[in-house]
């Protein structure tokens, strides 16, 4: 069972009261995009062994979306950020490195 | 290979049972195959054996990190069934379905395959619309099956409480082919089928990397060495995603952890798979009695094959509410598995970008049933490069939009 901060009210909460949300930082590609762009934006999906980068909503609490990185290998949570950002902020980023150095995610790093 | 037979036991029973051989050898992996298969679970321990029993390919090996039939295999609710909605899906799952019908005489191993029926029940009206609508296209897929009223589905399981208090039951889908099988036994009858064809079967060996030549696939690097291969197959579920990673290129899957759970073994009391897909449960008794129960899957990305307990709560005050007369058993063992889930609900078994690179993945929480005809036409595409059975499955549907929607038209139990 995952225990989760939501950044905005501060609650900390087991995975019951949060609704999970899927990948974070997809770039969205739209209309005059290619169709590769496309396919990549709206199906294919990183689904790393390790460190994952994903939205979930405070669903039972203050309703408010937001990020969270987790390891997908034995479930830790690295930490929660606003959902206001397109990059991971860098306290964030550092909390990864002090357990994951060497870790990578798309253009991240 | 010895052929197991009443005569067979007959024979060692005089002898100290010291004459059985063991079902398939542990080589060491040679330098070069035809076929490389990685993954020895049931998918691709049958791709294997129809490569050789169909297409005459029997230079072929199965790597497996683990052992044999480890994963999602060994960790099923062993249901089989095939009323499908769309074509294509009812086609590969009734392949399926029919193959598992002879199976223990074709490998010459006991699977148990136990037609003992299937129902899913109908307990909204929503449910009650779509699984007639299922029932329909059934009859024309050449799948049978009938919509059948709530006093049938009483007569055909008495432990069920059809005036339910949150959803009474309306009605249910009925698939008397249906069944269940014994998971192991699958497993270790196509392995062993598969090593008396002269296949290597090599266990505990990781593959750590994959070769490319000019964007063709010479080879895989692995915990025991580097393998060279002339195609490979990748059959290994919830790890898709990784493999494809060391290939270059990226899949429309999410892994995810699917639970299930077993009670203490009781007196035979349902003869018949019960599937309850809106208030989401699903149980069936095992030949030792005990009551096997499937579960939700999480909703985040998970790759530790254990899944959250609220998860078996939700089923389990579900099934209570279905069959009020298990509210007291007892719980023996509960354990989660890493399914792949794509976006249609639907599996991927494709060409991939890198030439002779095949993939056969995304069968997300319903695999198990659809082992042999997975395996039959996977090893199809794989030797002629098209199959019938899987030309609806391609990666290329996300790209154009041709999606095999089973997400809208199974339910959530897939």
């Amino acid at each position: 069972m995952l225990i989760l901060e939501c950044p905005y009210c501060g609650v900390k909460a087991e995975e019951t009261e949060f609704h999970a949300g899927g990948e974070a930082h997809i770039k969205r590609f739209g209309p005059g995009s290619s169709d590769a762009d496309f396919e990549g934006y709206l199906f294919n999906r990183e689904n790393p062994k390790g460190v994952h980068f994903e939205r979930w909503r405070h669903a039972n609490g203050c309703g408010k979306w937001f990020h969270v990185v987790r390891c997908t290998m034995t479930l830790e949570v690295f930490g929660s950020y606003s959902a206001q950002v397109s990059e991971p902020p860098q306290e964030i980023r550092d909390a990864i490195t002090a357990k994951r150095p060497g870790w990578c995610w798309r253009d991240f790093a | 290979m010895r052929r197991y037979s009443a005569w067979a036991v007959a024979r060692e029973a005089t002898r100290y049972h010291e004459g059985w051989e063991r079902a398939w050898r542990a080589p060491e992996p040679k330098k070069r195959y035809d076929v490389v298969i990685v993954g020895a679970g049931g998918h691709g321990l049958a791709t294997a054996y129809y490569l050789g029993k169909n297409h005459g390919i029997t230079n072929v090996a199965v790597i497996e990190k683990g052992w044999l039939g480890g994963g999602n295999t060994g960790r099923n609710t062993t249901i089989i069934r095939s009323n499908y909605l769309q074509d294509s899906s009812a086609a590969i799952y009734e392949k399926a379905r029919s193959l598992y019908e002879t199976m223990s005489q074709d490998l010459n191993y006991n699977v148990m395959f136990s037609p003992r029926g299937v129902i899913m029940l109908a307990q909204t009206e929503h449910e009650v619309r779509g699984y007639q609508r299922t029932a329909h296209a059934n009859a024309l897929q050449g799948v049978s099956t009938e919509f059948i009223s709530p006093q049938r589905v009483k007569e055909l399981v008495p432990i069920i409480d059809i005036s339910g208090p949150r959803y009474p039951v309306l009605g249910g889908l009925w698939q008397a082919r249906g069944g269940t099988a014994r998971h192991d036994a699958v497993a270790w009858g196509y392995a062993r089928a598969c090593s008396d064809m002269g296949m290597d079967i090599i266990q505990k060996c990781e593959v750590t990397g994959i070769r490319q030549e000019g964007g063709r696939v010479t080879g895989v690097g692995t915990t025991k060495g580097a393998i060279d291969c002339g195609k490979l197959g990748i059959v290994v579920a919830g790890h898709s995603g990784h493999l494809a990673e060391m290939a270059g290129f990226r899949l429309p899957l999410e892994s995810v952890a699917l639970q299930a759970l077993v009670s203490e073994p009781i007196k035979p009391c349902m003869d018949v798979v019960v599937m309850a897909n809106t208030v989401h449960g699903y149980m069936s008794q095992s030949d030792k009695g005990e009551m096997v129960i499937g579960g939700g899957t999480d909703a985040f990305n998970n790759y530790t094959q254990r899944g959250s307990f609220h998860h078996i709560e939700e089923t389990v005050r579900a099934l209570i509410e279905t069959f009020p007369m298990i509210s007291r058993l007892k719980m023996l063992r509960q354990w989660g598995g890493i399914v792949d889930v794509t976006g249609d609900r639907s599996p991927i078994l494709s060409k991939t970008p890198v030439e002779g690179v095949f993939i056969n993945s995304g069968w997300g929480t319903g695999g198990f049933k659809a082992i042999p005809g997975s395996g039959f036409g996977f090893a199809e595409l794989m030797a002629k490069g098209y199959s019938p059975l899987t030309a609806e499955f391609g990666l290329n549907r996300f790209a154009e939009g041709r999606f095999v929607d089973e997400s809208v038209a199974a339910g959530v139990a897939h």
